[in-house]
C-alpha cells in the first residue's frame, strides 16, 4: 500500500501550512507533494516557503511560483473579472515584493507536472491541468467525457490538481480518478474557518479522504490586517466564505457560498 | 448543402490573397448548439445574429438532432455545452433538451430573458438543482439603464429583463449578465456601475460578464463593418498564441452545419462540415471578427 498526502494553494498561509504538515506527520504518509502557489493572498511570503523547504517537501510550480520566480508582471492566475483581477494584483505586488531571491530562484527550478507509479496506477500530479498550468477544473463544469480524455491523453490513470481552491474527486466510468486537493490557504468557501488537504491510499483501489485542518485562523487575520492587506481577505479567513476572485466559480459551487 | 440567404449579409471584403493565421482545434471544449436556429422574440437592431420573429436563416433543431450533436461531442471529450438562438425559449423543447443534456455535462443557456413563466422557471430550478453539473443562465443587457437596452431592443425590454433576473435569482439558478465593453470603457468602472445598478434593482448576488463588441449582423449594418486594417492578415506566427482564441477549443453547430465559432454562423467560410467530425481541421483567421478576439482575447464562454 502506498499513502500519499497532497495539498495545493498555500497562499503565504504559514500557519495552516503548519498545521498541515503537522496533520500529515500525525497519520503518516510515504509521500508529501505541494502541488503550488506558494504565495499570494496571505502575508509574509517568505515564512510559508521557509516551512515548506525546511521541511523537504516536493512541490510543482503553480502559476504563481512561475510568475514569482520569473518576476513576471502578474500571477497568471488566470481570472478574467476586473474586480477579481484588482484584488490579485494586490496580493501579487506585495508577495513579488517580499519573496527573496533565494527563494525566487528555487521556484523557478520547480517542476511542473510529476509522475508517480503506484500499485499498478499511473499517477499524474499537476496545478491547474495536465494541459494547462492556470486551467480551473472545478467539478461541476467538468463533464466525464472531458476528464476521461484528460486521462487518455496525458496517459494517466490518476490526475491529481489544485489550483481552484475548492477539493473533489471524482470516479470516471472507466476506473480511473481526477482528485483536485483543494488549497490550504484560505477556506474551501464552505463557511468553515478550517482549510482541507487531500490523503489517497493506493493498494487494490484508491481512496481519497479529504481531510480538514483547524489553525490560529485569527491570528493569521490579524498578520494580514497589520500588513494591510484588503480587509475582504481577512473575512474571508475569519468566516469561511470567498469576497474576491470569485467571478468564475460556476453556479454550483457559487450557489454553495455566501457571496 | 446552399446557402442563398447568407449572401445577404454585411460581409468583410473578401481576402486579396494576404496570409492569415492556420487556427488548429486543441480540443473541443465547449460545444455550441444554436437550437433555436435565429428565432427570436425580440428583433434587436444590433443583434449579431440578426434574429428575429420569424427569421429562419438558421431553423429551429430537433430535439433528436440536438441529442446526436450531444453524443458526437461526448465520444470527442467535450466539456461543456452552450445553447443559443436566436432566444432558446422560442424553441417548445428547450427544456426536454436541457434534461436530456445536463447528466452529461454542464450547460448554459444564452437567453433574453423575457420568455420566463413561472413552470419554466420552476423547472429550471429542478433541472439545475438536482443536476452533478452547472446549469448557468446568461441573460444580456445592452446598458446600466432601459434608455440604451431599450433602444436597442424595444420599449420595455429593459425592465421585462430585470424582472427575469430577480426571477431566476429567486429560484436560485443566480444568473449571469452579460454586457458590452466598448474600446473606450475601463472594465472595472463598467462592472461597478452594472453591479451597483443590478444591486439596487434587488438582485443579491449579481454575477457579470463583459463580451466586446463584435460588427457582424444587424450590429455591422447599424454602426459598420470590420475595416480593412482590421485584420490579422500577415501577423506572425510566433504573435499568436492559438490558446488564447476561443476557437482553439469551440465548434457551433446549426442546422446549416459546423461552424468554427459561435460568432460566425452567417459567414460561408467559417462553416467546417456538416458533422462535428468534419469539423475538426484548422480554420484561417481571415474575418474582421478576428481581429477582436485576437486583440481583446476573449472567449463567449462563461470564464
Ligand atoms: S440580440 Fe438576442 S434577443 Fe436580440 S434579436 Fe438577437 S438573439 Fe434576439
Ligand atoms: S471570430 Fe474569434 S473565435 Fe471566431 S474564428 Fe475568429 S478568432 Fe476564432
Ligand atoms: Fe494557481
Amino acid at each position: 500500500m502506498v499513502r500519499l498526502a497532497a495539498f495545493g494553494g498555500v497562499y503565504s498561509n504559514h500557519l495552516a501550512l503548519a498545521a498541515v504538515l503537522e496533520d500529515i506527520e500525525r497519520r503518516g504518509a510515504d509521500r508529501v507533494w505541494c502541488l503550488g502557489d506558494l504565495g499570494g493572498f496571505g502575508p509574509h511570503p517568505d515564512r510559508a516557503a521557509e516551512i515548506l523547504r525546511g521541511a523537504g517537501i516536493s512541490m510543482l510550480r503553480g502559476n504563481y511560483d512561475d510568475s514569482i520566480g520569473n518576476d513576471r508582471a502578474d500571477c497568471a492566475c488566470g481570472y478574467t473579472d476586473p474586480r477579481d483581477n484588482g484584488f490579485a494584483q494586490i496580493s501579487y505586488d506585495y508577495t513579488v515584493a517580499r519573496t527573496s531571491s533565494d527563494h525566487k530562484a528555487w521556484m523557478r527550478g520547480l517542476p511542473e507536472r510529476h509522475r508517480i507509479e503506484a500499485e499498478g496506477r499511473r499517477l499524474l500530479l499537476c496545478h491547474g491541468s495536465p494541459r494547462r498550468v492556470n486551467e480551473f477544473l472545478w467539478e461541476s463544469a467538468c463533464s466525464d467525457a472531458f476528464l476521461e480524455w484528460l486521462c487518455d491523453r496525458h496517459e494517466a490513470d490518476v490526475i491529481l490538481c489544485t489550483h481552484t481552491g475548492i477539493p473533489w474527486h471524482r470516479a470516471l466510468p472507466s476506473g480511473r480518478h481526477v482528485v483536485n486537493v483543494g488549497a490550504i490557504g484560505r477556506p474551501a468557501n464552505d463557511g468553515r474557518t478550517g482549510v482541507w488537504y487531500a490523503g489517497l491510499e493506493l493498494d487494490g483501489g484508491l481512496e481519497v479522504e479529504f481531510r480538514p485542518v483547524a489553525y490560529d485562523h485569527e491570528a493569521l487575520a490579524l498578520e494580514m490586517e497589520a500588513e494591510r492587506l484588503p480587509a475582504e481577505f481577512a473575512e474571508t479567513i475569519r468566516t469561511g466564505w470567498w469576497t474576491t476572485c470569485l467571478e468564475n466559480l460556476p453556479v454550483r459551487e457559487r450557489r454553495r457560498g455566501r457571496h | 448543402m446552399s446557402s442563398p440567404a447568407l449572401s445577404i449579409l454585411p460581409r468583410q471584403p473578401a481576402p486579396r490573397g494576404e496570409s492569415f493565421p492556420l487556427q488548429p482545434l486543441l480540443h473541443l471544449d465547449s460545444l455550441w448548439i444554436q437550437v433555436a436556429g435565429t428565432s427570436c422574440n425580440l428583433r434587436c437592431t444590433h443583434c449579431f445574429v440578426s434574429a428575429g420573429p420569424g427569421e429562419d436563416r438558421h431553423a429551429l433543431m430537433a430535439r433528436a438532432e440536438v441529442q446526436r450533436h450531444v453524443a458526437q461531442g461526448l465520444a470527442l471529450g467535450v466539456k461543456e455545452f452552450y445553447f443559443t438562438g436566436g432566444e432558446p425559449f422560442v424553441h417548445p423543447e428547450m427544456l426536454d433538451i436541457l434534461a436530456d443534456t445536463l447528466p452529461h455535462g454542464p450547460c448554459t443557456l444564452l437567453t433574453n430573458g423575457t420568455l420566463f413563466t413561472e413552470r419554466r422557471l420552476e423547472e429550471l430550478r429542478r433541472l439545475g438543482g438536482g443536476a452533478r453539473f452547472s446549469l448557468e443562465i446568461r441573460v444580456s443587457l445592452d446598458g446600466p439603464g432601459p434608455e440604451e437596452h431599450d433602444t436597442f431592443r424595444g420599449r420595455g425590454a429593459f425592465a421585462r429583463t430585470l424582472e427575469g433576473l430577480l426571477a431566476l435569482e429567486h429560484h436560485g439558478l443566480l444568473p449571469i449578465v452579460t454586457a458590452t465593453q466598448g474600446p473606450g470603457d475601463d472594465a472595472l468602472e463598467l462592472r461597478e456601475r452594472y453591479v451597483r445598478m443590478l444591486r439596487e434593482a434587488g438582485l443579491r448576488r449579481p454575477r457579470l460578464k463583459l463580451l466586446p463588441l463584435f460588427r457582424l449582423g444587424r450590429e455591422a449594418a447599424r454602426t459598420r463593418g470590420y475595416q480593412a486594417v482590421e485584420t490579422l492578415a500577415d501577423l506572425p506566427p510566433e504573435s499568436i498564441d492559438p490558446a488564447r482564441l476561443q476557437c482553439s477549443s469551440c465548434r457551433a453547430v446549426t442546422s446549416r452545419g459546423v461552424f468554427v465559432c459561435p460568432l460566425l454562423v452567417d459567414e460561408p467560410a467559417a462553416r467546417m462540415g456538416r458533422t462535428l467530425g468534419e469539423s475538426l481541421g484548422a480554420f484561417r483567421l481571415a474575418h474582421g471578427a478576428c481581429f477582436t478576439c485576437y486583440v481583446t482575447g476573449m472567449t463567449c464562454g462563461n470564464a
